[in-house]
């Protein structure tokens, strides 16, 4: 059963990732993506992150898609833009990826990563647990990041204010 | 969650790597291939978004929620990312009316 499950939400990950990068709407992009991050969100409950399962829903899907949504609608181009790349271009674009991908499969079938662990804490992706890892270990790091989002948040806004020279 | 000894034993970890494995290409692709500077940061997105399943997976397997916590700041960090690479695409579709990415070759000569 789990087996299927995991079968099942790899496949429509792979497949909506494909028809992602080849739809020629960015509109319809972003739509693949969201059916890609939610497949992902299950895997992570699969696996037991039930903390990081809720945060990539909500960061990604919630607030990531529709800040791209949001642009895409912004800036007008729902009307699809021609793909005027050369098939050279693009024959060795999709050669590179096979390439990378061929490469990194014959290193993973090299390596022996052991036998599955005997036994497995259950608790670990649990919100209270990942709190006290985050708010023990990961103190610095934590409180650097909200800096890192206020340097951001500076950024953003003096790249969009109109320079006063030009008007 | 009885189940979950069972299901790490029927889902081995080289399975996870594979997945994560052909997303990051699959993203890979999609930033050479498109043309398109939205389409290119949707596939940045999607390798981030392979690194941390690995990641996930690895920590489960090996019982360390450290894992856990370093794919926690990898998405704050995406968060911010795509703030700024959105607020930097709408400057350049002012400054040059499009979103073509061969439309900035100006860096080429």
């Amino acid at each position: 059963m789990t087996e299927v499950l995991f079968y099942s939400l790899a496949a429509i990950s792979i497949i909506s990732s494909i028809l992602m990068i080849f739809h020629k709407n960015a509109m319809y992009s972003v739509l693949y993506l969201l059916i890609c991050f939610f497949s992902v969100a299950g895997l992570f409950v699969m696996l037991n992150a039930q903390f990081l399962a809720v945060v990539h829903v909500i960061v990604y899907a919630g607030a990531i898609m529709v800040l791209f949504l949001y642009v895409i609608m912004f800036l007008n181009m729902s009307t699809p833009i021609t793909i005027r790349k050369s098939k050279l271009v693009m024959g060795i674009a999709v050669f590179t990826g096979l390439l990378l991908c061929f490469v990194l499969t014959t290193a993973l079938w090299s390596t022996d990563f052991g036998s599955n662990p005997a036994v497995v804490d259950q608790n670990i992706g649990l919100a209270s647990t990942l709190g006290k890892v985050l708010f023990k270990e990961f103190l610095i790091p934590f409180e650097v990041s909200s800096v890192l989002f206020l340097s951001a948040m500076v950024g953003i806004v003096i790249f969009n204010k109109k320079d006063v020279k030009d008007e | 969650m009885a189940g979950l000894q069972d299901q790490l034993r029927l889902v081995p970890l080289e399975h996870y790597v594979f997945l994560c494995i052909v997303l990051f290409c699959i993203g890979m692709t999609g930033v050479l291939l498109r043309r398109n500077l939205i389409n290119v940061f949707l596939s940045i997105e999607l390798m981030l978004n392979s690194v941390n399943l690995l990641a996930v997976a690895f920590s489960v397997y090996h019982n360390d929620p450290n894992g856990q916590a370093f794919v926690f700041f990898v998405m704050v960090v995406a968060a911010a990312e795509v703030a700024v690479g959105l607020a930097m695409l709408v400057m350049i579709y002012r400054n040059v009316r499009t979103v073509d990415i061969n439309a900035l070759n100006q860096l080429k000569w």
